[in-house]
């Protein structure tokens, strides 16, 4: 068990190395830092003395050596905009999108979990076909639009809740809402296919014969049988949201996480501050992978051998 | 008179049915004709594809179709949805006008183009990259294997979005950089299932058969596993398709991909924002077209996949019956 953990640290540690030689790669390389961050009518010696302060002159070798020292000892450079270090504005951001990505996940596993197991026990009713098609339906909407619908029929015209902001319930629920309709589609579908395949299963019939009552079949057997999939899903499902999603919801909603802040970032056309939010985000999706990963181990024990 | 087991074979033999002679001649014109059937059959599926063949259509005669898609005519901004213009019937005027008195419609028709051209060239890239990848793994196994899928992993745990993002800023926002950008992030899961597949192939008795008489690694890729990973590819193909378009809208909403005055669906929901309170047209119906295209594309995609998987064809089959 310590070796494999070990073995997954281990993996972790290189995926994070490997987003910031990215990061390195994509803003030293491919794109010039200098034709980003000085407006258009800088002369040429601007241009050159602004290579100069930031060791631009200087060998790729020796600069991604000084990128990766800076990187270990948490220092990306000040901010452009707001002339302070970029990694503190960015963990600073760090509360608002894990509140909100943890609200969405939470309304999601919370309203799928008993939809899902109420569709598995009668196949092919109403309700059944109902989930199906609300399911497909949360996987097909686009979240910005999604959010913009939201705030022109709740915020707008019902007065509700808030447009944009972060605070109170009042600014919360929409954001959570739009952030939590794909994953509640499809975390539905998983409850529901992996129910209906246990409760196929000799146990259940088992339980069933042995006078057991439906409850305690189904919410006892079944669905602690078929929660490790959902699990999985769930986690997987919450590092897609960090990955991207919660940056689209935040921009619409104005809500301060650390993808609104990668969208201010690039407006204002700070590189330094974008690379301390890319590279944050990165850790968190490698971290949240390896708990995802230690997860299966724990709920089933037949995974913990290999 | 007694019938003979001969004369039984004799007839059996002259009255051949006209679809097993066609099964016979033309294997490929036969499978394609039942997948047909079969799509026929299937009522969601069938609803699925004409609702994306429709989307192909109005893309592809957008240019006759929607030619008023950068007309400005201010006299007429944000006017609501309207069958007439000065009590002529005008269909430009349908779903009413943008800020700057564009026709909704028009737009919506130009950017499905966008989200085709995006989809369609992103997927086929990803596709071709990462079913390479795939079969290098899986079919050479080793450390060939250990490497790509440490590739996959690693690239797997990116946060594609700002990877995307970060790029798209440094080479400036554009059609093709964005294709690239998404291009990066789309391959990992062809290699994965096209890798399993091929594991599972190797073992068949028809790949150690063909290895046994003699037939080159390239042949038995081309002429073996090839055609049986054709149904895999075309699932996630159909699956990528509808990911991609979604992600295109987020790109072009976030300012990062389709520039003005150039039109695409994301880029019609951030110019409506501004305006959303006085002209819900705006933002509604290039959302509704965003969501009806993936919902099509996501109707192909289950049925695909309830043919192509040997598991689920079952289950369909034992729900028939």
């Amino acid at each position: 068990m310590v070796g494999y953990l070990l073995r997954r640290l281990f993996y972790a540690t290189i995926s994070v190395a490997a987003v910031s030689v990215l990061v390195f790669v994509i803003t030293r390389v491919i794109g010039d830092p200098v034709k980003l961050m000085l407006p258009l009518e800088a002369t040429e010696a601007q241009r050159e003395q602004m290579r100069e302060t930031l060791g631009l002159n200087d060998p790729l070798l020796v600069q991604f050596a000084r990128f990766s020292w800076d990187a270990l000892r948490g220092d990306f450079g000040n901010s452009l905009w707001q002339r302070v270090p970029a990694l503190p504005l960015v963990i600073d951001r760090l509360p608002a999108t894990f509140l909100l990505s943890f609200a969405a996940m939470g309304l999601a596993i919370l309203f799928a979990v008993p939809l899902g197991v109420l569709a598995a026990l009668r196949p092919r009713s109403l309700l059944d076909h109902a989930c199906s098609l609300g399911s497909l339906a949360g996987m097909c909407v686009a979240s910005n639009w999604l959010g913009l619908m939201f705030i022109l029929v709740f915020a707008v015209n019902l007065g509700w809740f808030y447009t944009s902001g972060y605070g109170t319930l009042k600014h919360l629920v929409l954001p959570a809402v739009t952030l939590a309709a794909a994953p509640l589609g499809r975390i539905t579908q998983i409850v529901r296919s992996s129910v209906l395949d246990e409760l196929g299963r000799n146990y259940v019939t088992a339980a069933r014969a042995r006078g057991l009552s439906e409850q305690t079949v189904i919410m006892g057997h079944a669905l602690k049988n078929a929660a490790i999939p959902i699990v999985t899903l769930s986690g997987w499902e919450l590092s897609r949201l960090l990955a991207g999603f919660t940056v689209i919801v935040e921009v619409v909603f104005g809500w301060p996480g650390v993808g609104l802040l990668a969208m201010d970032a690039i407006r204002r056309q700070d590189l330094f501050l974008l690379q301390a939010d890319v590279f944050v985000v990165g850790v968190l999706v490698v971290a949240l992978n390896l708990l995802i990963d230690m997860t299966y181990g724990w709920f089933d024990p037949r995974i913990r051998l290999t | 008179m007694a019938t003979t087991l001969r004369d039984l074979r004799l007839a059996d033999a002259r009255v051949e049915p006209a679809e097993r002679v066609a099964e016979r001649k033309f294997p490929a014109l036969h499978a394609l004709r039942e997948l047909l059937a079969d799509l026929v059959s299937d009522r969601v599926a069938l609803v699925g594809a004409i609702g994306f063949l429709i989307v192909l259509l109005l893309a592809a005669t957008a240019p006759y179709t929607a030619d008023q898609y950068t007309k400005q005519n201010l006299r007429m901004r944000l006017s609501p949805p309207a069958l007439t213009i000065d009590g002529e019937f005008n269909y430009h005027y349908l779903l009413g006008t943008d800020q700057l008195g564009r026709p909704i419609l028009d737009r919506i028709i130009h950017g499905s183009r966008v989200s085709l051209l995006v989809g369609l060239g992103v997927v086929s890239v990803t596709g071709l990259f990462g079913t390479v990848l795939g079969l290098l793994a899986g079919y050479f196994g080793g450390r060939v294997d250990t490497l790509i899928m440490r590739w996959i992993d690693i690239q797997t745990a990116f946060p594609g979005l700002l990877v995307a993002l970060t790029l798209l800023i440094m080479l400036g926002p554009s059609l093709q950089n964005m294709m690239f950008a998404l291009m990066i992030n789309g391959w990992m899961i062809f290699a994965r299932i096209v890798r399993g597949v091929t594991l599972s192939l190797r073992e068949e008795v028809f790949v150690k058969a063909a290895r046994v008489i003699g037939a080159s690694d390239l042949r038995i890729v081309f002429a073996h596993l090839l055609p049986n990973l054709v149904s895999p590819i075309l699932t996630i193909a159909v699956m990528e398709l509808a990911r991609i378009i979604l992600a295109e809208a987020a790109l072009s909403f976030l300012g990062m991909g389709i520039q003005p005055p150039e039109s695409s669906w994301g880029l019609m929901l951030s110019d409506g924002r501004d305006y959303m309170a006085k002209a819900w047209w705006l933002v509604t119906f290039p959302g509704v077209a965003i969501g009806l295209s993936v919902l099509f594309i996501n109707m192909v995609a289950g049925w695909l996949r309830s043919v192509t998987d040997p598991q689920q064809r079952f289950k369909k089959a034992s729900k028939e019956a």
